[in-house]
């Protein structure tokens, strides 16, 4: 995906015809097998199946019995850089974006130290433009350090590329700093993403308070940590007009709380992770497995009824990984003693296609729709599958089974909460930005 | 039996087993010479990563008085205060080959991760605020002696049941055996959703009188400082268990070490009714009966799978 906003270490483009793949893209309303040519990092030409001449010198790619998607955008990744690269970086980060089937991510700023300043941006825009291999975006925090007291010096971030501003693994506690950040967003514009949690009720919890862990004798975070915190700062943003999106819902009051903000005009947006829409508490007493550890945790089945819920009606706009990778020894502790998060970049698609769309609890169409979706609320462009865009695509066959982590990641952690799971779709080749960016091992040694 | 990590593990039939088998090991303690040579030349290793007085030295006694070596491995003054993990420290411990490692640790599933990095049995004595599952052992071992069966008993457990590790497994260990269990306690001590382990939830002590046995909980004072309850005061006046609420036919039991005048009222632990004093004797027959569950029959130490996965 190309935007001034977007950086990484742009390939070559290649000619490449994709013959005969089943084309789905709901926004651009195609949803039939055809050719797709592309050419020059564009969408060149699309035909009937078998309609399109391959140019000389132009790859040729068997879409038979697989589908073509627009791409996924994910507008909230970590990639650790700087300062926690021993976790991941920008090459295996974006490595494992397009194993997934990501064209485009959005990186978090809570990284060490905070991209809180235009020049660290700068050094990782940089970075990004020597070392990425899917276009990235890059957040800035609302607050320096993430210590949440001072205001980033925002217009500066936004001319040196920020997308928007987040605080993303903690609140903006103090509701006159968020105030105060929604009223710059009016000289400088960019969304405030908001990692929505009252620690004063989430305190010391590891997981969801519930009956597991009443079981288990875990500190718990209650949904309503959430859903008080997202009320809260729907009602200052309503005042201030200004817009937030919030990450990573994972309460059914919490999805109450937006859409009613919503039904009241304020400009509110939020996104729901492959893991809250497909696991809950109930996996964590099974295992007391640390990958299972993240925040916001996971929760109960209603909860996850109500995200299934919300993508359906609209009130959830899009799917966001938080892909959250973490050490091996930080996460070979007690529970207890873990970091929060999951990797989940190359198990995304896989993850909601076999839990959610197989068993026919939503349609395909929904969920790669909803996968892009994220674009729009940074005010990226959004992948679209017609003559003359840029070529942002993933070829997945959906039949593929695959167990996660049998052949390793592409990301440099390990901490996958799917690990050990079988999943159907399995994604073959991924086209960022014109270029090649992805080739699963099996198929592209089958096409050569 | 492999390993016991929870009483989750055990059924009915399996707790009365190790009851049994406690109950054959009394007689042990009555001989001039305390020693039996059913666990001769095995290694048990004590990992105790929080203080604790009774829970060691009554499993540091029973597996003396089953003949096994026992080494007790104290966190304070070694590689643990010098930032070494948990696995790092029991790969290192399981090169002495022990045949079995009993380790408290405040961290929920500790027992859990050992269990999958080393081929010694592993017994779990108290990880975090989830489980202890010898206490609950001796618990009903207690109750059995002196009632005969738990079956159709109503047991309270009053005091601190989010944060006790006691309550978790003696809610387990006292249905399975057919009692029926209320825990009791101010509303911030009292976790949400406690009654999926099978018991009822009061808030008061209004029908304390229905019970057949009070199970008194250990309330600590930090509990104060973090707004749980307002006083220790106020806390004592509402649920400490005193003469005027403790019926005569009633028992009374709580896991040590007691807070006098907090949650238990002098007369109360004093009196003929409290059963303090046969718990903590019932400590050593019984970790001995797990003791030997655990390893008799054992010879070799078989491998087994990793938890955690393996490296990409």
């Amino acid at each position: 995906m190309t935007s001034a906003q977007l950086f990484h270490r742009a390939g070559a483009p290649g000619d490449v015809l994709i013959r005969s793949a089943h084309v789905l893209d709901p926004r651009a309303g195609i949803d039939t097998p055809q050719d797709v040519l592309v050419r020059d990092g564009a969408i060149a030409q699309l035909g009937a199946p078998g309609a399109l001449e391959a140019p000389a010198g132009a790859e040729v790619l068997d879409g038979e019995g697989r589908h073509l998607f627009p791409g996924f955008v994910d507008p909230h990744v970590h990639l650790r850089v700087p300062g926690q690269e021993h976790k991941e970086d920008l090459d295996s980060g974006t490595r494992a974006a397009a194993a997934g089937g990501f064209v485009a991510v959005v990186a978090m700023p809570n990284t060490s130290p905070t991209v809180d300043s235009a020049p660290v941006l700068r050094a990782l825009v940089e970075q990004a433009r020597r070392e990425a291999r899917v276009p990235v975006g890059f957040m800035a925090s609302v607050t320096r350090g993430l210590e949440g007291e001072a205001l980033t010096e925002m217009a500066e971030l936004r001319d040196a590329g920020a997308l928007g501003f987040t605080d993303d693994g903690k609140p903006v506690h103090r509701a006159a700093i968020l105030r105060k950040a929604l009223q710059y967003q009016r000289l400088c514009g960019g969304v405030i993403a908001l990692h929505e949690e009252d620690p004063s009720l989430s305190g010391i919890g590891v997981m969801h308070e519930g009956e597991v862990s009443a079981r288990l004798g875990l500190a718990g975070i209650p949904s309503i940590s959430e859903s008080t915190m997202i009320a809260r700062d729907a009602a200052i943003a309503g005042y201030e007009e200004g817009r937030i999106h919030v990450q990573h819902l994972s309460a059914r009051e919490s999805v109450l709380a937006v859409a009613e903000a919503r039904s009241r005009g304020v400009q509110i947006t939020c996104e729901a992770s492959p893991h809250h829409l497909t696991l809950t508490d109930e996996a964590i007493l099974e295992r007391l497995d640390t990958r299972l550890k993240m925040n916001p945790p996971l929760r109960t089945e209603e909860d996850r009824q109500a995200l299934i819920q919300g993508l359906r009606d609209g009130t959830v706009d899009c799917i966001a990984t938080d892909h959250a990778p973490h050490a091996r020894e930080e996460k070979e502790v007690p529970f207890e003693q873990a970091p929060m998060g999951t990797t989940g970049l190359e198990t995304a698609f896989a993850a909601v296609y076999t839990d959610l769309v197989a068993p026919g609890v939503l349609p395909l169409a929904l969920v790669v729709e909803k996968l892009s979706a994220g674009a729009a609320l940074l005010d990226l462009p959004v992948p679209r599958i017609a003559v003359g865009e840029p070529a942002d695509l993933c070829l997945i066959d959906l039949e593929a089974q695959w167990e996660v982590g049998e052949a390793g990641y592409e990301s440099r952690s390990e901490n996958n909460c799917f690990a050990g799971r079988t999943l159907s779709g399995r994604v073959l080749v991924t086209i960022a930005a014109g270029a090649v960016v992805y080739r699963e091992r099996a198929f592209a040694l089958s096409a050569a | 039996m492999r390993h016991l990590l929870s009483m989750e593990d055990l059924d009915r039939v399996a707790i009365e087993r190790i009851l049994d088998r406690a109950r054959s090991f009394t007689e042990v303690s009555e001989r001039e010479v305390k020693k039996v040579p059913a666990l001769r030349g095995r290694r048990v290793l004590n990992l105790f990563y929080e203080a604790s007085t009774r829970t060691r030295s009554s499993f540091e006694l029973a597996a003396k008085s089953l003949s096994a070596d026992v080494i007790n491995f104290a966190t304070s003054g070694s590689a643990v205060e010098k930032g070494e993990s948990l696995k790092d420290t029991v790969q290192t411990l399981s090169a002495y080959q022990p045949d079995l490692i009993v380790i408290r640790s405040p961290h929920v599933g500790a027992p859990h991760l050992v269990a999958g990095w080393t081929t010694a049995s592993v017994v779990n004595a108290g990880d975090g605020k989830h489980e202890h599952p010898t206490q609950a052992l001796l618990d009903v071992y207690t109750l059995r002696e002196r009632l005969g069966s738990l079956d159709g008993l109503s047991i309270w457990i009053v005091g601190d049941v989010l944060h006790s590790r006691v309550a978790r497994s003696c809610i387990q260990a006292f249905t399975k055996l057919g009692a029926r269990v209320t825990v009791c306690g101010p509303p911030t001590l009292i976790p949400r959703g406690i009654e999926a382990l099978g018991c009822d939830v009061a808030y008061d002590l209004d029908r304390l009188p229905e019970a057949d046995v009070v199970y008194a909980l250990r309330m600590q004072h930090e509990r104060m400082t973090e707004s749980f309850v307002p006083s220790l005061r106020e806390y004592a006046a509402v649920f400490q268990i005193d003469g005027r609420r403790l019926g005569p036919r009633q028992l009374l039991m709580h896991p040590g070490p007691v807070n006098r005048g907090v949650e238990l009222a002098a007369e109360v632990i004093d009196s003929p009714q409290a059963l303090i004093g046969q718990q903590v004797a019932a400590g050593v027959v019984v970790r001995m009966a797990v003791l030997y569950e655990c390893l008799a029959g054992r010879d070799a130490r078989a491998p087994q799978p990793s938890m955690t996965p393996q490296p990409a």
